[in-house]
């Protein structure tokens, strides 16, 4: 199979993440004819625009009903067809949850599920469609493999891997433009392997999706001002999640923060907490994410009212470095 | 393909072995969902061994014509079926739903070999057999997807999306089956909640719709000509409402909302067996009649 869409740092910059997904998409289905794009009227939305201009006839539009969206993708992959399924990741996670869990998963259909305003990047539009629990959901569901790319060239990734990889993937990107994380797309990415986006000793920061760029923000200015060596990975794949990775922060920074745009129920920060609590070893952890459903508003507001942004992990982690947790019978700080 | 009296005779000895199989599995299981079994064996027994171009030597063959139980509960019936006709070992019946086995109330298409879609949650097999549908169109290939639906089953919303998607993409090359049998878990489906008019709710959604006996082979085999006859074309699709009694074939509760569910006793068996050749009886000397 070919090994799907190429593109460079000014595409990166003059396209929103979604519209990425559509290049990468339109590169893929030029090369391959059983390759079809499925969406609930959201191709304009969904940036199927540069699909609709290569193969139209390989663009199916089922009308607001991602149920049958889904049902259909599942149909197709039966027929040896790859679908590649868009719309909203809420609507994909909770209006078609039963159809993704029973005709996707379930039957291992070979679908490719590309969620698209994520978290609450379609913040002004509130929590009917915020998507802060789809990473619970899905995650929850077996055979289905979960990525929250962080920007635009590991949605590219992303999108390839899912083509050249047999069974259902689910991944979930955002609405707009993304801070740019990545020079190309050539830095390792490999599914279920966190990437170490800033090596670090005395604390490690596992993020995912929109919250990678901030961590990264976050750990180069405690560098400077506070002289803290923070270790930030981007786990952009939530299931199987990169046990080794987290394992080798414990042993080695005994401190983690989880951040993401999400609840914090659920989703990576309760994923990596799995992994924490089954090694039984000792580990100062706070997960950081939304408590509840979200204010309305633009997403960096959002993001900064729910303290997953730069200034919030920031605030974290100075906060978590204050904890001792070491060999003592003093319990009071851990409260 | 019209029915010869020779091909409808033959197709009611087999409907009438598969109904005691039915009614035998159901006795290994300790209970089951007869009624919806029976109801729709009628239409099983004509597709599997009359109309589906299928290769049982080749389960997965891409160009096989697709069925979609999407009333999944009906497995009962369909597990003899797919038993019967070489899929899989008719052994396996006598663990139908018994731990660890392979055969569950609702059948795994990744346990059980032909089937085409692991369905139980009611509302899905529309929007799988629009997918298969749409994918035969596009991938340039023949095959046919026939789908039966329960008739208390179009409760569930999901079913009309996947009608207008049918109906939108014009998937004439799918055949929608309703198995009218009147009757759902907790009554009448007019009582619990009212579907009728149904066959004008088809139209509406822009299908060619037919209403036929299902428990009469003739008329499904006329109906399914008919409705292979127009798929040659990319046009409407066609809906078959099968009339239908629940539980047909057990004369002394068929039709009953409560056979939806049995557990079937050992006197029951040997009563429900002495009511089966009777209907048989009944049949073969209709299709006697009917045929000349």
């Amino acid at each position: 199979m070919a090994g799907g869409f190429v593109y460079n740092a000014i595409d990166q910059t003059e396209v929103a993440t979604a519209e990425i997904y559509g290049k990468a998409i339109a590169d893929i289905m030029l090369n391959d004819p059983k390759v079809v794009a499925i969406t609930a009227d959201l191709a304009k939305s969904t940036k199927l625009g540069d699909v609709l201009k290569v193969c139209p006839e390989r663009v199916i539009n089922v009308g607001i009903a991602e149920q049958d969206m889904m049902g259909v993708a599942a149909g197709m992959a039966k027929a040896g067809i790859i679908p590649f399924v868009s719309g909203f990741s809420a609507f994909c996670s909770m209006r078609a949850c039963d159809q993704l869990h029973t005709d996707i998963c379930y039957q291992k259909a070979n679908v490719k599920i590309v969620a698209t305003h994520s978290g609450t990047s379609f913040g002004q539009a509130g929590s009917t469609h915020h998507a802060i629990a789809d990473l619970a959901i899905t995650r929850s569901l077996p055979n289905l493999t979960v990525i929250c790319p962080a920007d635009g060239f590991e949605t590219a990734n992303a999108v390839n891997a899912a083509y050249n990889t047999e069974g259902p993937f689910y991944i979930r990107i955002n609405r707009g433009f993304d801070l740019v994380l990545y020079d190309n797309m050539d830095y390792g990415f490999e599914v279920g392997k966190a990437v170490t986006i800033n090596e670090g000793t005395d604390i490690t920061v596992i993020a995912c999706g929109s919250c990678v760029a901030q961590a990264k923000k976050a750990a180069e200015f405690l560098k400077n001002a506070d002289g803290l060596s923070v270790r930030v990975l981007n786990m952009h794949t939530i299931k199987p999640i990169d046990k080794e990775a987290i394992l080798k922060a414990v042993l080695e920074t005994r401190r983690i923060i989880t951040v993401e745009d999400h609840l914090t129920t659920g989703g990576l920060g309760s994923a990596v907490s799995e992994v924490v609590v089954e090694s039984g070893k000792a580990c100062a952890f706070k997960m950081l994410g939304h408590e509840s459903f979200a204010m309305i508003g633009l997403q960096e507001d959002i993001m900064a009212d729910a303290g997953i942004d730069a200034n919030g992990i920031i605030a974290s982690v100075r906060e978590v470095m204050k904890k001792d947790f070491e060999e003592d019978n003093d319990w009071d700080d851990e409260y | 393909m019209a029915l010869s009296k020779q091909e409808w005779l033959d197709l009611e000895k087999k409907v009438n072995d598969l109904r005691h199989l039915t009614l035998q599995t159901t006795v290994w299981a300790g209970s089951g969902h007869l009624g919806g079994g029976m109801s729709v064996l009628d239409l099983l027994t004509v597709l599997y061994y009359k109309y589906l171009n299928i290769k049982v030597d080749d389960p997965k063959w891409e160009d096989r014509d697709r069925f979609i139980l999407s009333k999944g509960h009906a497995a009962i019936a369909y597990a003899p079926v797919l038993c019967d006709k070489g899929f899989n070992d008719p052994e396996m019946l006598k663990t139908f739903n018994l731990s660890g086995s392979k055969m569950g109330m609702h059948l795994d298409s990744n346990k059980v070999v032909g089937v085409d879609a692991s369905t139980g949650s009611l509302g899905h097999g529309a929007s799988i057999a629009a997918g298969t549908a749409l994918a035969a169109r596009i991938l340039g290939k023949s095959y046919l997807t026939y789908i039966v639906t329960g008739d208390g089953e179009l409760d569930e919303g999901s079913n009309w999306e996947a009608f207008m998607t049918m109906n939108h993409y014009k998937l004439s090359n799918c055949i929608v089956f309703v198995d009218r049998n009147h009757n759902m878990i907790d009554g009448n489906t007019e009582d619990v909640m009212a579907l009728e008019p149904l066959a004008d709710k088809f139209v509406a959604f822009g299908f060619n719709t037919v209403t036929v006996d299902g428990n009469n082979i003739k008329e499904l085999c006329d109906a399914i000509d008919a409705a292979i006859e127009r798929s040659k074309e990319a046009q409407a699709p066609t809906c078959i409402i099968m009339d239908t009694l629940k539980g047909a074939g057990l004369t002394s509760v068929q039709g009953d909302y409560h056979t939806h569910y049995m557990a079937i006793d050992d006197p029951t068996f040997e009563k429900y067996n002495a009511e089966l050749d009777a209907y048989y009886a009944e049949r073969v000397a209709r299709a006697e009649k009917e045929a000349e």
